[in-house]
């Protein structure tokens, strides 16, 4: 794999990764905007406008998109997250041209007021769905008692509130302000001629405006001692979330957090897995490191019967007092170690992930990691660098989010 | 027992599947439930190998694994490097030979299969999936893995020795590898852990039209979950191909009828979509919407008019675009050794042999506007199985 990268005169950056053997290309425009960027009155406007950008351009329809990425068989979406907004697409080979066309015509979008009004409607939908379901709940409840004033707390879908009164005045506002090029970075991953992608890329994008779209309160997030139990009495599981702060996606530590996660609550022979699962007080239980841009977080989350919940929480935090304590062993370390050697390789072989991976890269740290160098990385992972994030970052104090049937929670 | 190899130069890791004929069509009707536990329990300890030093040995392979009960198989997936794979299947060897079923954890294993039920409560889109299952499906096919509570209560690590020793049979056994990975040393190996096991062939399921009809499932939620299914013909029938395309038409991309007519053109949907599902002598279409109550009405309406629009025709533009992604989809699944071991263990199993490439492909071009219609127009979408669930009940459409 060889990796390439070129900066358009108008600050657009282009990065690429060639994989002469993948029998695709992936190819991704990574917008560096998200729910922590927006101000209260526009909360869930980069969701909706990751919508409004499949609704058709001066160019298209919002029916021509949809078709011209299924006349080229093209596996595409989008996501929002807190901090990014990406469009990506998986294509065979002889059709990037074309992908790279519809892309970059849809991410100058044309936001027509009757689409604007529709699509409002699929969005106040994907609200509802997501109502319905109690583990989403739960963690996107949890998330807001952490963060608290801290911006990655926004909700990155709104409120039905929000998402109606919402304008397109604001959401154009929003993009003008948002989607300039210096804050967007495309990635490209697989079978592709470099000189061929900067071309159609530069065609494409050479004239999109330039600008500054800063970040503001790039701040770690603070650990708060909060017991929080939403009540809602007809379901039947009780769902648990337990956060604590965890290093920034830049920091060199985040392979030591990474690992430290995967020990403590990864499926498979996590010390949560045997706690909790094995004996069956818990039908899931896991830990998961999430970063971003100036902190990171762990995530410790159980479903259970309600009855069990107060004795599963105190056994959770027995174990994360045992592991600030006494560290880990060398053997779960080693452990670890096999299996993330096995999903880096695994998750390498397919170019959208590599696509991902490239993109998500370049917008935190400005560099590029190969797939060996990423082993590499995880592989220098020592007990005492685990010793040290814990001390960094200890699981307490921890924000606890109930939600499910039990009226209260010690 | 058959060993099925597909060869892939271009990767570093390798994906192994064991498709075993012992589903959950086959939990004893008062033991409904039997083979998810079973599932869970074949794992807690095989060979010479407790429970933790199983999980260990598959964990220092960087084994990623699962074991998950259809209605026909209980499939054993596992991928990790090439080089481990071995080693993993000397583990396989011990799980499904040797395994320990240690009668202190069943237990446990009750209680998440107890849990595992009343979750599905909480999930109503789940939910209402097995309901249109058991619905459409002749049964024991549309017989959902879970169980009952009652059923789960009565099983025992008796009852599972005897399946297991029962069931667990070479005969009907599928295992295909996918990978970097040489066929002489893996034909050797696995001749050598499995070449002396012997047991009796799996008898057929024989097959009971199903009895419940179409029912409204009353819950107070914020979205109404309609689930809707419809007869179609199984995998390996010449119209095979012209019923996917019929499927894909449906749903196949998001310029695709219902994502267009229910979601961008009326803003009713989020998440709608149809599914081609095939057993080896049933197979249908089974379609889902989620939408807010007030909208529900409207969007089964639009929804059953574009199924039964579909005996009206399609056009060239719309096959040509199922045919692209088609395409895509069958070149793009050759970087995963995963989807790849899939394949060849499911092509086996429907047709007793592995479909070549450029056979898929020219099936794939020779799809056209005349083949689906010829094909919808002897299947027609009609007789709809419809499961809703939901604060309130929906008028049905006419037949």
């Amino acid at each position: 794999m060889s990796f390439h990268q070129h900066v358009l005169s108008n600050g657009l950056t282009i990065i690429g990764e060639i994989s002469p053997s993948a029998r695709s290309v992936g190819v991704g425009f990574f917008v560096k905007t998200g729910a922590r960027d927006e101000t209260p009155a526009e909360s869930g406007v980069s969701h909706f406008l990751e919508h409004m950008v499949f609704k058709g351009t001066p160019h298209r329809s919002a029916l021509q998109v949809n078709y011209d990425f299924d006349r080229i068989g093209a596996s595409y979406n989008a996501f929002t997250s807190e901090e990014n907004t990406v469009f990506y697409a998986a294509i065979l080979p002889e059709y990037l041209p074309q992908a790279v066309d519809i892309l970059a015509d849809i991410l100058r979008p044309s936001l027509r007021g009757d689409d604007f009004d529709m699509e409002k409607k699929v969005i106040i939908e994907e609200i509802g769905m997501y109502d319905d379901q109690p583990m989403w709940c739960a963690y996107d409840n949890a998330k807001k008692a952490f963060f608290a004033d801290h911006p990655l707390g926004n909700s990155i879908l709104g409120t039905a509130a929000s998402i109606t009164s919402l304008t397109r005045e604001q959401m154009q506002t929003y993009y003008d302000r948002r989607y300039v090029a210096p804050n967007i970075t495309v990635a490209v991953a697989g079978n592709f001629a470099w000189p061929d992608a900067i071309k159609l890329i530069e065609k494409q994008c050479a004239h999109w405006p330039t600008g500054q779209a800063p970040r503001q309160n790039i701040r770690p997030a603070q650990a708060r001692a909060h017991m929080q139990v939403m009540t809602k009495e007809k379901l039947n599981q009780e769902q648990v979330f337990m956060l604590s702060p965890a290093p920034a996606a830049n920091s060199p530590q985040r392979y030591a957090s990474d690992t430290l996660a995967m020990i403590l609550g990864d499926d498979s022979g996590s010390r949560l897995y045997w706690a909790l699962v094995d004996p069956g007080l818990a039908d899931s239980a896991d830990m998961s490191f999430h970063d971003y841009e100036g902190t990171g977080s762990y995530f410790t989350s159980f479903s259970c019967e309600p009855e069990n919940t107060q004795d599963n929480l105190a056994i959770i935090q027995e174990i994360l007092r045992e592991v600030q304590r006494e560290g880990v062993s060398e053997e779960e370390l080693a452990v670890a170690k096999r299996k993330i050697l096995s999903r880096v390789v695994r998750g390498s072989e397919r170019p959208m992930n590599r696509m991902q991976a490239l993109g998500m890269g370049w917008t935190y740290l400005h560099c590029y990691r190969s797939v060996d160098e990423e082993l590499k990385n995880f592989d220098a992972v020592r007990l005492q660098d685990i010793r040290k994030v814990l001390d960094e970052y200890p699981f307490d104090p921890l924000t606890i989010l109930a939600l499910g049937p039990l009226p209260k929670l010690d | 027992m058959t060993l099925l190899l597909e060869r892939m130069d271009h990767v570093r890791s390798a994906a192994v599947n064991f498709l075993v004929p012992a589903g959950c069509v086959y939990d004893p009707p008062e033991r409904l439930g039997l083979v998810s536990i079973l599932s869970d329990m074949i794992t807690r300890g095989a060979g010479d190998r407790d429970s933790r030093a199983l999980t260990m040995a598959m964990d220092s392979l960087g084994l990623d694994h699962s074991e998950s009960v259809g209605q026909l198989h209980l499939r054993f997936w596992g991928s990790t490097l090439a080089r481990s794979i071995p080693a993993a299947l000397e583990v396989y060897a011990d799980i499904l030979r040797r395994p320990h079923y240690p009668a202190e954890e069943i237990d446990a294993v009750k209680a998440l299969a107890l849990q595992d039920l009343q979750a599905l409560e909480d999930e109503p889109r789940a939910k209402v999936m097995v309901e249109l299952r058991r619905r459409f499906w002749p049964m024991p096919l549309g017989q959902d893995r879970r169980g009952t509570a009652e059923s789960i209560e009565r099983i025992t690590v008796g009852d599972i020795r005897a399946f297991h020793q029962k069931r667990f049979s070479p005969q009907g056994i599928i295992l295909s590898v996918a990978g970097n990975i040489d066929w002489l040393p893996l034909r050797e190996q696995v001749g050598k852990l499995f070449g002396d096991w012997s047991g009796a062939k799996v008898e057929p399921v024989v097959n009971k039209p199903p009895v419940f009809g179409n029912v409204h499932l009353c819950k107070d939620t914020t979205q109404t979950q309609i689930a809707i299914a419809y007869s179609s013909v199984p995998f390996g029938d010449p119209d095979y191909y012209a019923a996917l395309g019929a499927v894909q038409v449906l749903s196949g991309g998001m310029g695709a009828r219902l994502f267009t007519e229910v979601r961008e053109k009326r803003g009713l949907c989020y998440s709608v979509g149809a599914s081609y599902q095939t057993f080896k002598q049933v197979a249908g279409v089974l379609c889902y919407a989620g939408t807010t109550t007030e909208r529900a009405q409207e969007t089964l309406d639009v929804t059953v008019g574009e199924l039964q629009g579909l005996i009206n025709g399609v056009t060239e533009e719309e096959v040509q675009r199922v045919r692209a992604g088609l395409k895509s989809s069958v070149i793009m699944q050759e970087e995963s050794t995963s989807s790849r071991a899939g394949a060849l263990a499911s092509d086996y199993y429907y047709l007793g042999r592995v479909r070549p490439v450029e056979e898929i492909q020219a099936a794939i071009d020779a799809l056209s506007p005349e083949s689906v219609l010829t094909h919808v127009k002897k299947h027609p979408p009609r007789d709809f199985t419809i499961v809703t669930l939901g604060k309130e009940s929906l008028k049905m459409p006419p037949s």
